[in-house]
C-alpha cells in the first residue's frame, strides 16, 4: 500500500495545516529568547533534519534529475559509459505504435480505477454509514483488502480468474456465461487487471468518504428532512457538497496511485497478453529498462510520466481551490 | 475485533453503543423497513464480493492437489490437509523470505519513525532560518513517484555494491516525507500552553520532545507506525530490482518467484504463500485498524 501520495495533496490543500511558514509559536517570543538558544535551535534542528534531508536528495531528487540526463542517452543499464542522443527516445515514444497502446492502456485502466473504486467506495460509504447489524464487521472487511501487499492480491487473484479451475469461471458457469478469455484477450486482461486492482483498493475511498459522511452536519439532514425531500433530492443538495473535500482529495490521491500500478499487472499479466495487453507506462519503464536492457528509453518513458502526473495534480490542486472559493 | 471508526471526534456518529438515541439522532438512521431490506441485501453483496475471494484462497491452500484441479470448484477441502505449508516452508527457502520481510520491515520502521519524528520536530518547535524551505523540499518530494527514480537508484545503488543486500534495499526507502508531514502537523496542533509552561522549566528540547511532545502523540505516531509497517511489508518493485535470490528477497518478492515455479501446475503450495504472506499484515490490522484509519483519514475531509 502506498501512502505517500496521500500527503502529496494535504500539502497543498489541507487548510487546517498552518500555513507552512507560520511559527510554533508567536514570534514576538523569540526576540526574548537568548542568543544561546537560538544558536542551539539552529545546531540542533540541523542534526535533527539532516539525515532524512540527505536520504530524500540522494533517492528522490537527485535521481529525479539524473533521470531526465538518462533520457537523452542510449544507455543499456549495465555499461559504464551511454552516449548522448539528443531526442531520438522522446521521438521514438510519440510516433511508436507500442506507446499509443501503452498510454490508452494507462488511461483505460487510471480512469477506470479511479472512477471505479470512488464511485463504489462512495456507495458503501452511504450504505455502511446506515443503522444495520453486523456494520462494522463488514466495514473492516471492505477496508482490509487494501492493506494487503499487491503481489500477493495479484499472485491470488491469478488464480481466482484461472480459466479452467478458477472462482470466476465458476460462478460465471452457474449463471450460465461461460467466462471470458481473461489470460488471451488484452482487453478482457485490462479489464481483468483493473477489477482486482478496485478490489483490492475499495476500502481506500470507503474509509475517506465514510469520515467524511461521519463528519457532516447533522443539522442540514435533519433540514431536508424537514422539507420533505427525496432521498436523491437530499443527497444532490445536501450531501454531496459535504463530500466535495473528500471528493477531490481522492481525485489526486487515487489517480496518483492507481497511475503507478506495478505488483498487480506484473504478477498476473507481466504486461501481456500478446505483448503489450496490460502495460501501462510504469510497466513499459520498467519493461523496457530492466528487461529490455533499455534504460535510457525507460527514462524518457519515466519523465514523461513524471510531467504528465506533475501537470494533472497541478491542475486538480487549481480546479480545487477555484472549487473552494466558490 | 476493533470497530473501525476513521474518526474518534466527539460530535461523530459511529457509535453502535445501546446508549439512547441523542434527540439529534441522524434521521438517516431512521430508516423505513423497505430501504432496510435493501442495506442488508447490499451487505450481502459486500460480503460475498469482498470475503469470497479471501475465502478462495484460504479454502485453496488448503486442499489436495486433485481436490484444487476438480471442475465443478469445491467449497470445503476435502480433505483437510496443511500439506501446502510444510511444502511451502521446506522447498522454496519461504523461511529466509519471511526472515528477509522482517528485517527489511523492522528495520525501516524504526529509521523511518525516528527520523520523521525528529524532523517533525525540528520543523515544529525549532526556530532557524529557511524552515518553511525546508518544509517545503519535503512535502515536495512526495510528488515525485517511486517509478521515475528507479533507473537512477538501480545505477547508484548497483555502484556502490549494494546489490543483493539489505543495505542496497532499506537505505534507498528510508527518508521520510509522508511522516514528517503527518507528525508535524499533529505537533502543531498540541495545545499551546503545554509546550510554552515545558519552555518555561528550561527543559532542553530533547527533554521536551521525550517528556511532554511524545507522550502527546501517541495516536498519531501509532497511525504512523502501522502506515509505515504495511507500506515496507508490501513492497515489491524495488526489492525485486535489488534482490537476486533468497538471502535478501521479501516475501513478495519470494511469493512471485514461487508462482514462477509452481504457478497453474501447483496452486496449492502458491495459495499457501499467498495466505502466510498477507496473514501478518491482516493480523496488525485487524488488532490496530482503528490507529491506522485515523491516520489515513488525517486532513482529508476537512475542507
Amino acid at each position: 500500500m502506498s501512502a505517500q501520495p496521500i500527503a502529496a495533496t494535504r500539502g497543498t490543500s489541507s487548510a487546517s495545516a498552518p500555513p507552512a511558514g507560520t511559527p510554533a509559536r508567536p514570534a514576538a517570543k523569540a526576540g526574548a529568547n537568548p542568543p544561546g538558544h537560538r544558536r542551539r535551535d539552529i545546531l540542533l534542528a540541523a542534526a535533527f533534519l539532516l539525515p532524512n534531508l540527505v536520504l530524500l536528495v540522494a533517492f528522490t531528487y537527485r535521481p529525479l534529475v539524473d533521470n531526465i540526463r538518462l533520457s537523452f542517452t542510449d544507455w543499456n543499464i549495465s555499461a559504464p559509459m551511454a552516449s548522448f542522443i539528443g531526442v531520438d527516445n522522446y521521438v521514438e515514444w510519440f510516433t511508436s505504435d507500442d506507446s499509443q497502446l501503452v498510454l490508452w492502456n494507462t488511461v483505460v485502466f487510471t480512469g477506470a480505477a479511479v472512477l471505479g473504486s470512488m464511485v463504489i467506495g462512495l456507495a458503501l460509504a452511504l450504505l455502511l454509514d446506515q443503522k444495520l447489524f453486523g456494520r462494522n464487521a463488514v466495514r473492516s472487511l471492505v477496508f482490509a483488502p487494501f492493506v494487503l501487499a499487491g503481489a500477493a492480491v495479484g499472485v491470488a487473484f491469478q488464480f481466482v480468474f484461472d480459466p479452467t479451475f478458477g472462482l470466476v469461471q465458476d460462478l460465471l458457469g452457474r449463471v450460465g456465461v461461460e467466462a471470458p478469455a481473461f489470460y488471451q484477450d488484452p482487453e478482457w486482461a485490462l479489464f481483468m487487471v483493473t477489477v482486482t486492482y478496485i478490489w483490492k483498493n475499495l476500502g481506500y475511498t470507503f474509509v475517506i468518504y465514510l469520515a467524511a459522511l461521519q463528519g457532516r452536519r447533522a443539522e442540514l439532514d435533519e433540514a431536508a428532512e424537514i422539507d420533505a425531500a427525496s432521498t436523491w433530492t437530499k443527497f444532490r443538495r445536501v450531501t454531496w457538497p459535504q463530500l466535495r473535500p473528500a471528493t477531490f482529495f481522492l481525485l489526486i490521491t487515487v489517480l496518483l496511485n492507481s497511475f503507478q500500478v506495478f505488483d498487480v499487472i506484473d504478477t498476473m499479466t507481466r504486461g501481456g497478453p500478446l505483448g503489450n495487453g496490460t502495460t501501462t507506462m510504469v510497466y513499459q519503464v520498467y519493461q523496457e529498462t530492466f528487461v529490455n536492457q533499455r534504460a535510457g528509453f525507460g527514462a524518457t518513458v519515466a519523465t514523461i510520466m513524471f510531467l504528465a502526473l506533475l501537470v494533472i495534480t497541478l491542475v486538480q490542486v487549481r480546479v480545487m481551490e477555484r472549487g473552494r472559493e466558490a | 475485533m476493533t470497530a473501525l471508526a476513521p474518526q474518534d471526534r466527539p460530535e461523530s456518529r459511529t457509535s453502535d453503543s445501546p446508549s439512547p438515541a441523542p434527540p439529534s439522532a441522524a434521521p438517516h438512521e431512521r430508516s423505513s423497513p423497505l430501504s432496510r431490506v435493501g442495506g442488508y441485501l447490499g451487505l450481502l453483496l459486500v460480503i460475498l464480493v469482498v470475503a469470497l475471494p479471501l475465502y478462495w484462497i484460504l479454502i485453496s491452500s488448503l486442499k489436495e492437489r486433485p481436490d484444487i484441479y476438480t471442475v465443478p470448484v469445491t467449497w470445503v477441502p476435502d480433505p483437510f490437509t496443511a500439506a501446502n505449508y510444510s511444502r511451502v516452508g521446506t522447498g522454496v527457502a519461504f523461511t529466509d523470505y519471511l526472515r528477509n520481510s522482517i528485517i527489511i520491515t523492522t528495520v525501516l520502521t524504526v529509521v523511518e519513525v525516528t527520523l520523521g519524528v525528529l524532523s517533525a520536530f525540528a520543523l515544529a518547535f525549532l526556530r532557524f532560518p529557511g524552515r518553511s524551505l525546508v518544509l517545503l523540499f519535503v512535502i515536495a518530494s512526495l510528488m515525485v513517484p517511486n517509478q521515475v527514480t528507479v533507473i537512477s537508484n538501480y545505477a547508484l545503488v548497483a555502484q556502490l555494491g549494494w546489490r543483493n543486500t539489505f543495505a542496497g534495499i532499506i537505505v534507498p526507502l528510508a527518508g521520510v516525507a509522508f511522516g514528517t508531514f503527518l507528525l508535524r502537523n499533529h505537533f502543531l496542533s498540541l495545545p499551546k500552553e503545554i509546550i510554552e509552561a515545558a519552555e518555561m522549566d528550561a527543559a532542553g528540547p530533547l527533554k521536551m520532545l521525550w517528556r511532554v511532545v511524545l507522550p502527546m502523540s501517541w495516536p498519531t505516531l501509532i497511525a504512523f507506525v502501522l502506515i509505515t509497517i504495511v507500506t515496507e511489508w508490501n513492497q515489491y518493485l524495488w526489492p525485486l530490482l535489488m534482490a537476486d535470490d533468497s538471502s535478501t528477497a521479501p516475501l513478495p518478492v519470494g511469493l512471485a518467484q514461487l508462482q514462477d515455479t509452481a504457478g497453474l501446475t501447483n496452486w496449492g503450495p502458491v495459495m499457501a504463500g499467498t495466505v502466510l504472506t498477507m496473514l501478518p499484515i491482516l493480523v496488525i490490522f485487524l488488532l490496530l485498524q482503528r490507529h491506522m484509519i485515523k491516520g489515513l483519514t488525517a486532513g482529508a475531509v476537512k475542507g
